[in-house]
């Protein structure tokens, strides 16, 4: 049996590389300036992984071929090397890599996190809140106006809880519940929760980020092609959690600014 | 390994080797851990919360003074009793008696004190969801004290063992119970001065 | 401390009556069986929980007789609703990690076997012992209990995230009474673990009889006593996070609920709170969690496998070395799970290199295995089968953290099918094939009886092939950007992936139907099982030295004395092909 543990281990480690390595489940294409590190980080790690589980289960494969069920009277043999060699391969080969890779994808995490916003970058604020997405641009005064929590009402499509009375900059705030962006420039992009923790999560764009209720957090990023993709929440946030989602259009440039006027005018 | 203190003393109580006498001491020891650890992380909670704005500074009742007195009195007490006990016949632990109902005494005083701790800020005003500084304090007390009374049961349980026709009590639970209320003084120390200069 | 002196001569009197002996027993040995007896419960109830999870998430709209029914709240007409999912999600979580992963390997076979095997009568604190089980029994109840109130079981997942789980029922449903319960429940769990802990490593550094040195422990005993150590700093860390949990949720403080919330359009009475706090305490707790679950396992593998080959490894202290080193760099790694969190950029980085780091122990454990079969006489028997079982979900699980322990490829992978695969590879296969390959091989000391094997090797390979038939899809999954947690896939890229996710249901169902065979094989052995011998395995340690099963004080009141480590396979020189360790033969090595 020790033979058929080894057939059925060899045929479960090339089933499981097969949708790999026939890129069968693959990342969307990649829209951003940044995602490209990540894919390749993702790849390279994806090829040292991918050695070391086929390595590994053939191994043990083999092992178990060779040296389950032998004949009565075999003696046990022990691997020249011993323990010395097990702890030099783990140190040498795989703790190198290891923390090669780590290093090496520093870059790619610095490329999102470490950089700031150029001064010209698009301002948009996302507000997550149990189930939707809203956003808001600066308008024509380019400012962001201070936001109440008392005075939201989503029934009169206050989502963010503005207070065009009182603060003038409230007054050009353009709330929409899809997130228009130009292609080709970047956007810096506030976040705000309403009430618990949510995420924003674009697949092409290779960016995720949660929501975190009473921190201002931000990203920045620049997509690189137009079309329309789906932003989705990824932390759980309630019964709808699965349903939570907007679209981000990203247009050509003189698109975006039409659609900016049109939105301004409706307000 | 060293002989336990009143190996000579009959015993209806467990016939003792010092394998076992030992687990004792080290059970408490890595209780005491644990209960370091928790109380690491409420600090560390502290530390955390304080990153943001709401803190309004707590005078604190000048009573609370007059309780880390009298716990740090129930410590030196307790270790009267300690050495009073140490020649191990039961005569001596009677002698110990005294110091061992001081002990719990103070204890019972320092609760009792903390009750009016907490009575004295809730006329200020300050209750337990009143501001962040007021829920840590609460939080810190009330922790300190819930174990507090853990080390009452058990001085209350010694007593009622060294009363007469009564199997004395295990040493090592003596012991035990000695390391424990010491870390409880300790830990009331260092609380003191997370509230004093934090809170 | 190398040995300790000899024991007392009694710990506990001899248990007298049906309570004493079967309810309130203060014998570690049947402790450990009431603790795997609840784990047993909890595993087959998070099953169906997950059957229920998968069967919805495929077939949405066909009903399931029964649970309208059962819950008429959560599944009207027998169709499960999104709020009805998550509670499932988190109910089946939460037993599992909890009552499972943590019960049956740790408390249930360490309370068995640890004292057995370092040559005690019992362990340290027999009372504190019993506290401990009843506690965490009633830690269950408590939990459970949230199935049957009106507002239904938790939304929130086993984690809990605040402020979802700390304001209150305004949240949603569930997040009421039931997500009070659970923090309750938890609560009470920790209390039992830290009961638990205690008693491990007291035991194990004072009661080892003469001769018993550290490094002449076995493996899993040594596993036993890594584990617990880091229990006792796990859960006295989760405790106080419950504790603030409940205060934020019953007593209107604001430990992790920030101002300015509205939720269900009502602003919410808080100010000052750090939603991120709770992650850090959560977490704090929640990765040397998954190495409570793990450690015992590689433990219990290693034991069998030692047995199984007929050979020593290629260096027990090097395992238990790199078993103690993960165990270290547990407690510096929590902020993997918070790349994406929203906490310092900067801080993700530094945690992610001890997160890297852990490769290595974990790639030294497990070449030293790999390294051990080589030359060796592998003795098929189910036990074994899933113990080599647990290597090859080992490797598989591993291989998939090393992907997620990058913050870079954790921003496209996070809170994807991918992490689910991973965790469930390594925690949902991994650690249980330890406690399966653990029963099968003390089975017959527990109960004096052998099980069938033929049974044992029939649930070894459809569990085997099925949950990698299960759980190898969802990094596929993953990878394509599914997201977890969903309790419906509505978006428009998802389409094209119900059919794997059909797979997996049917793998699931089929894998789920196998575990059957082994209750009913347990259930029968028990009963009907071949008597078993003493030794029925040619082991060496202790606890093949006393009867099928063993008396109530273990030794029958003899003090073993014990002369080499458990290792003593293939030497040459020894009369047959192994040496027990209280035997005093001379050999050549050890």
């Amino acid at each position: 049996m020790g033979k058929f543990f080894a057939v059925i281990l060899v045929v479960i480690t090339l089933a499981s590389a097969y949708p790999i390595v026939t890129h069968k489940f693959v990342q969307p294409e990649d829209i951003s300036t940044h995602g490209h590190a990540i894919d390749e980080q993702l790849a390279d790690t994806m090829a040292e992984g991918g050695f070391a589980f086929v390595g590994a289960q053939l191994l043990l494969a083999f092992f178990v071929w060779k040296f389950s069920s032998r004949k009565d009277g075999s003696k046990v043999t022990h691997l020249p090397g011993g323990a010395k060699l097990m702890v030099a391969t783990a140190f040498i080969l795989v703790g190198t890599e290891v923390l090669a890779l780590g290093v090496l994808g520093q870059k790619a995490w610095a490329d999102v996190y470490f950089t700031s916003p150029k001064p010209d970058a698009l301002q948009v604020q996302a507000q997550a809140g149990q189930f939707a997405f809203y956003f808001r641009y600066p308008g024509a005064d380019g400012k962001f106006a201070p936001l109440h929590p008392d005075k939201i009402d989503e029934g009169n499509q206050n989502y963010f809880g503005l207070d065009p009375a009182n603060d003038v900059e409230a007054r050009d705030d353009i709330v929409t519940a899809e997130m228009t962006i130009p292609v080709n420039r970047e956007i810096h992009l506030l976040m705000h929760a309403k009430d618990v923790g949510h995420s924003f999560y674009v697949r092409e764009l290779r960016i995720q980020q949660d929501f975190v209720p009473g921190l201002d957090l931000s990203l920045h990023f620049t997509a690189t092609k137009t079309g329309k993709y789906e932003i989705v929440c990824t932390q759980l946030c309630g019964l709808g959690h699965y349903n939570m989602k907007a679209y981000l259009n990203v247009l050509p440039q003189d698109e975006f600014e039409k659609w900016l006027k049109d939105r301004a005018a409706e307000q | 390994m060293a002989s336990t203190p009143y190996q000579h003393v009959a015993s209806r109580s467990i016939v003792e080797g010092s394998g076992h006498s030992h687990a004792t001491q080290s059970g408490i020891w890595v209780g005491i851990f644990a209960i370091t650890m928790s109380f690491a992380a409420f600090t560390s909670a502290l530390m955390v919360r304080q990153g943001t704005g709401d803190w309004r500074h707590i005078e604190l009742p000048p009573i609370i003074y007059l309780n880390t007195v009298a716990l740090l009195l129930s410590s030196i007490t307790l270790e009267r009793a300690r050495s009073r006990a140490t020649h191990g016949s039961r005569s001596q632990l009677r002698d110990a008696l005294p110091w061992l109902a001081a002990t719990l005494a103070l204890g019972l005083v320092f609760i009792a004190g903390q009750y009016f701790v907490w009575r004295q800020l809730a006329s200020a005003g300050l209750y337990l969801a009143t501001t962040s500084n007021s829920s840590f304090f609460y939080v810190f007390t009330a922790m300190h004290a819930l174990h507090l009374l853990g080390g009452i049961a058990a001085l209350t349980y010694l007593i009622a063992r060294i009363a007469p026709r009564q199997a004395p009590p295990r040493w090592s639970l003596f012991e035990g119970a000695a390391i424990y209320w010491h870390f409880m003084s300790v830990l009331w120390l260092y609380l003191l001065v997370v509230i004093a200069m934090r809170l | 401390m190398e040995e300790a002196a000899v024991q007392p001569a009694h710990v506990h009197a001899p248990p007298e009556g049906f309570i004493s002996k079967y309810i309130f027993s203060l014998d570690h040995k049947m402790i450990g069986k009431q603790y795997y007896g609840l784990a047993l419960v909890s595993v087959f109830m998070g099953m169906v929980l997950s059957w229920l999870m998968r069967f919805h998430l495929v077939w949405p709209d066909v009903k399931v007789p029964a649970l309208g029914a059962l819950a008429p709240t959560g599944a009207p007409g027998g169709l499960i609703t999104p709020e009805y999912y998550l509670s499932l999600l988190t109910m089946h979580g939460t037993l599992m990690v909890f009552f499972v992963l943590t019960n049956a390997p740790f408390a249930g076979f360490g309370n068995y076997f640890l004292p057995i095997q370092i040559g005690a009568e019992d362990m340290a604190f027999p009372r504190f012992n019993m506290m401990s089980f009843w506690t965490t029994f009633v830690g269950f109840l408590v939990l459970v209990l949230a199935f049957f109130i009106p507002d239904g079981p938790p939304t929130s997942g086993w984690t809990a995230y605040a402020p979802l789980s700390a304001v209150g029922k305004d949240a949603g449903p569930g997040l009421g009474w039931g997500q009070n319960l659970w923090a309750i429940s938890i609560a009470i769990f920790c209390v039992g673990q830290l009961l638990g802990s205690l008693n491990f490593i007291s035991t194990t550094l004072d009661l080892r009889a003469k001769g018993m040195t550290l490094m002449r422990m076995p493996i899993c005993t040594w596993a036993w006593f890594i584990t617990s150590c880091i229990g006792l700093l796990a859960f006295a860390v989760l405790l106080p996070a419950c504790l603030l949990l409940l205060l934020d949720r019953m007593a209107g403080t604001s430990f992790f609920i920030p101002s300015g919330l509205v939720v269900s359009d009502r602003l919410q009475n808080h100010a000052g709170g750090s939603p991120l706090l709770w992650q850090h305490l959560f977490w704090f707790f929640g990765h040397p969690e998954v190495y409570i679950a793990i450690l015992p396992a590689v433990g219990i593998v290693s034991h069998v496998l030692v047995t199984s080959m007929r050979k020593p490894l290629l260096s027990a202290k090097v395992l238990i070395y790199s078993m103690m080193s993960i165990g270290f760099l547990s407690w510096m790694v929590w902020g993997h799970h918070m790349f994406v969190s929203g906490m310092n950029p900067f801080s993700s980085l530094l945690f992610s290199f001890p997160t890297l780091t852990i490769t290595i122990p974990a790639t030294i454990i497990t070449l030293i295995w790999l390294g051990s079969l080589y030359g060796a006489n592998i003795q098929i028997t189910s036990a074994s089968l899933f113990a080599l079982g647990f290597v090859s979900m080992f490797v598989s699980g591993g291989v998939s953290g090393f992907f997620l322990a990058q913050p870079s490829i954790d921003i496209y992978l996070h809170a994807t099918y991918f992490v689910v695969g991973h965790f469930h590879m390594v925690m949902g296969v991994a650690a249980i094939f330890g406690i399966l390959s653990g029963t099968y091989f003390w089975f017959p000391k527990m109960s004096g009886r052998m099980m069938n094997e033929t049974l044992g090797k029939l649930h070894f390979w459809i569990t085997f092939v099925g949950t990698y038939c299960i759980f190898m899809p969802f990094h596929y999954l993953g990878l394509v950007g599914n997201v977890r947690r969903y309790a419906s896939f509505v978006d428009d890229f998802m389409a094209p992936l119900m059919p794997v996710h059909k797979f997996i249901s049917i793998a699931a169902f089929i894998t789920g139907a196998a575990q059957l065979i082994f209750l009913y094989n347990l259930i029968h052995s028990r009963f009907r099982g071949k008597v078993a011998p003493e030794n029925p395995w040619n082991a060496t340690s202790l606890e093949w030295s006393i009867p099928s099963p063993p008396p109530w004080n273990n030794f029958g009141g003899r003090h073993p004395v014990v002369f080499h480590d458990p290792y003593q396979y293939g030497v040459k020189g020894s009369k047959g092909d192994f040496v027990m360790q209280d035997s005093p033969e001379q050999i050549t090595n050890g």
